[in-house]
């Protein structure tokens, strides 16, 4: 969709070969494409302004390195610069010396801010904490019934409220009674969703704040929002005095230049990044990763740890040395089908691939996720031994597995034309070469 | 705040005003930005242009979009057609409700009643609470609006469309949380049919656009509405949040191509500074923007209509920065 900023540079620098420095003109378009970059990115225009700044000085009189393009180099600054703005990494919580502490979930409405609170807890309690939460969103319907179906889905309590507790503050003050009469180190308080410039609502924040001192007040913005992040976060921090932030919605395709504007102006570290709508995907947060994100250079890191999370790791080693021995067999090739598989919607695994250099056409690609169930079929109706030899794989035994798989010979014969493809790739990338194509890849 | 949702309203003010109300904030931030800049230039110059084009790139009118805006401002400024700092507000003007105009398309005809209306959208936009607000308008035009719970997956959401069909008095047809959302929407089509329905709307589970297997989920609600009644269902509407960035356009590019949106509903308008996505993805997409949702009471959804649109946000506002 994007055409990335390094794509970009590169068109720019194009005709900077032999120049010895980067000078002012010739970084002038260059400062433009970053500029709208950022922009697309939903990176506020004022923060983006401030960038800009940073960026020209850094890169202004930078030699022209010969090992590095130019383009590189100046992708590096920006994101570099970017980086440094986004800070570094701080999931690390407040608790109080005199339990239990008190969070304070804030945000816009529909940022996310009830899911949030349910992941956080189930975090929270997966890090040797004993959470309590409660719902104080008196306003919007079934608000405070979502928190107690999440609250199940966890196995947490929640705290619904004594007879006569209908008001946010009392459900609060009432949940934190039951905290300390129940040994809760920390009470997570949802609050109902509010825009910022709703003066009633903003008053009953700072209300739950001054009774409640909470340790923690965290900020939950949506990855998605757009210039508008700026003014909302500042009136919050202004307002409230926010402590952190946690990002939701990071699992779509939002370039989340948010994070770096709201980063900007309140100064508060982004702690957690919300990456799907199960309750388990909340991970820390990494300014790095981000950063690469909002330059459109994909997420390799995040990608590594997604296949070390679904792959079986002595397996791989296993099959790494069948690979060397160059005995991959179909065996392995449908264990490495059904790991692929394991892994999600190819779509998402492929949009995490950085978008230059060979792996540009991988991009974007469709995958047809009844195309690998089809392959697995076929596999699963070959005997053992076809399997560890395809070479006894002969006209009549194509057929019976074509019957066995309710695909055609056709389709067989594909097959194990692919497998044979993979079994000659991988003879030449265990000669040695892998390491570097990969390094180069990585590059 | 739950009984004022009940209680005695005051006077309404009329429609204009409240759109007016909604977008103060756009015109606080865009018009009376270009109002500023104009006032005591006598020239037009480049400074002038480009601090224009960074006024509505903040206002998410996008990148793309507002340097073409400011093309044709430039070019009519070469050709000297405008020479004077005070006609660029007109221009731009005409440019935008240009933009927004070229995406108007009419609610087509339904030959079959019920009036299916599929209401998608990613997480967190206000689908539920549009719905709601939209059951209430098609009541008081004297309709009989069924809501239909397809969204099974996200907690309490099927309590909160219940809450919302008991304010508006609409019937609710749900299923347990869980349930195929296809096998909901069949149900209620069923029911609408027998109960003589005007129109169904079916509230469906937010997600991220990006989830092919959930868009695929929709393709498959659509399908099944339409074996139900044909043609069905007659309108999508994609329900965006106003704060929402260029995502928005992706969202609506990647909605549109599975579920086959037909118009969009702009959640949120009164909370944000910003109204410009609507502009972007009327130029780029040419969807129409069929609602506006303008505050958090039942009635506070108002239909879209591009001159007042643009006629309120550009009229001259006594509201500083």
């Amino acid at each position: 969709m994007f055409e990335t900023l390094t794509e970009k540079l590169q068109r720019v620098f194009k005709n900077l070969r032999g120049e010895g420095k980067l000078t002012e003109a010739n970084l002038q378009e260059a400062l433009r494409e970053i500029r709208l970059a950022l922009l697309e990115a939903d990176v506020n225009f004022k923060v983006v302004k401030q960038l800009l700044e940073g960026i020209k000085e850094k890169s202004l009189g930078q030699e022209v390195l010969t090992a590095f393009s130019p383009t590189e180099q100046v992708v590096q600054i920006v994101r570099d610069e970017l980086v440094r703005v986004l800070g570094k990494v701080e999931s690390k919580l407040r608790f109080s010396n005199d339990p239990p502490s008190v969070f304070l979930i804030t945000g816009l409405q529909g940022s996310g801010k009830t899911t949030s609170t349910g992941k956080l807890a189930r975090w929270l309690s997966h890090n040797g904490h004993r959470p309590l939460v409660v719902s104080v969103d008196v306003y919007r319907p079934a608000a405070r019934k979502q928190l107690s179906v999440i609250a199940q889905q966890i196995k947490l309590p929640i705290f619904e409220g004594a007879a006569g507790e209908t008001t946010p503050l009392e459900l609060a003050l009432g949940a934190r009674r039951e905290a300390t009469q129940t040994g809760r180190d920390v009470v997570l308080v949802d609050t109902a969703g509010r825009l910022h410039i709703d003066d009633a609502l903003m008053k009953e924040l700072e209300q739950l704040r001054g009774a409640l001192h909470p340790t923690e007040m965290l900020y939950v913005a949506d990855a998605m929002t757009g210039q508008d992040a700026v003014r909302s976060a500042e009136e919050f921090h202004k307002r409230l005095g926010i402590t952190g932030v946690i990002l939701t919605k990071m699992d779509g395709d939002a370039r989340g230049g948010a994070a770096l504007s709201i980063r900007h102006v309140t100064g508060q570290p982004l702690k957690f990044v919300g990456i799907g709508e199960k309750l388990d995907a909340l991970e820390p947060f990494y300014p790095d990763r981000i950063a690469s994100r909002i330059l459109g250079m994909g997420d390799v890191l995040s990608l590594i740890e997604k296949v070390e999370q679904s792959i079986d790791q002595k397996q791989a080693i296993e099959l790494q040395q069948r690979i060397v021995d160059n005995e991959f067999s179909l065996q392995d090739f449908r264990d490495q089908l059904r790991q692929l598989r394991k892994m999600g919607p190819l779509e998402s695994v492929l949009s995490m691939l950085p978008q230059i250099g060979p792996l540009q056409a991988l991009k974007g690609a469709q995958v047809d996720p009844k195309e690998l169930a089809r392959v697995e079929a076929i596999i699963n109706s070959m005997t053992y031994r076809e399997r560890l030899n395809h070479q006894i794989i002969n006209g009549s035994r194509r057929r019976r597995i074509a019957r066995g798989s309710g695909t055609t010979v056709q389709e067989v014969n594909q097959v194990l034309k692919q497998y044979a493809e993979m079994r000659r790739m991988f003879k030449s990338l265990s000669g040695g070469g892998m390491k570097r194509k990969l390094a180069a890849l990585m590059r | 705040m739950i009984q004022t949702l009940f209680g005695s309203a005051p006077p309404k003010p009329g429609l204009f005003e409240r759109l007016q109300q909604a977008v103060e904030k756009t015109r606080a931030g865009l018009v009376d930005r270009i109002e500023d800049l104009v006032q005591g230039k006598k020239e037009i110059d480049a400074e002038l242009l480009d601090e224009l084009e960074t006024t509505l790139i903040s206002a998410d009118v996008g990148v793309r979009t507002a340097t073409e805006v400011l093309e044709a401002v430039r070019e009519q400024v070469d050709r000297r057609e405008l020479n004077d700092a005070a006609g660029l507000k007109a221009c731009i003007r005409e440019r935008l409700l240009e933009i927004l105009k070229g995406a108007e398309r009419p609610v087509g005809a339904v030959s079959d009643e019920p009036e299916v209306i599929l209401v998608v959208g990613v997480n967190g936009t206000g689908k539920t609470t549009t719905i709601g607000k939209l059951a209430h308008h098609l009541q008081d035009g004297g309709k009989k609006v069924l809501l239909c719970a397809a969204d099974t997956f996200r907690a309490a959401a099927i309590e909160q469309l219940e809450i919302w069909g008991g304010r508006t008095a609409a019937d609710v047809i749900k299923q347990r949380p869980g349930a195929d959302p296809s096998a909901v929407v069949f149900d209620a089509l069923q029911a609408a049919r027998a109960r003589q329905a005007d129109y169904v709307i079916v509230d469906t589970a937010g997600r991220l656009h990006t989830k092919s297997n959930l868009m695929s989920e929709l393709e498959k609600m659509r399908r099944t509405a339409g074996r139900v009644i044909p043609g069905a269902p007659h309108e999508v509407l994609l329900v965006l949040d106003a704060t929402t960035g260029q995502n928005g356009l992706e969202q609506a590019r990647q909605f549109t191509s599975s579920a086959g949106v037909t118009g969009i509903v702009l959640a949120k308008l009164d909370g944000t500074a910003k109204g410009g996505v609507v502009i972007a993805i009327a130029r780029e997409l040419g969807l129409p923007i069929r609602y506006v949702g303008v505050g958090e009471k039942i009635d506070d959804l108002i239909r879209f209509d591009p001159e007042s649109f643009i006629e309120s946000l550009f009229k001259t506002s006594d509201t500083g920065r």
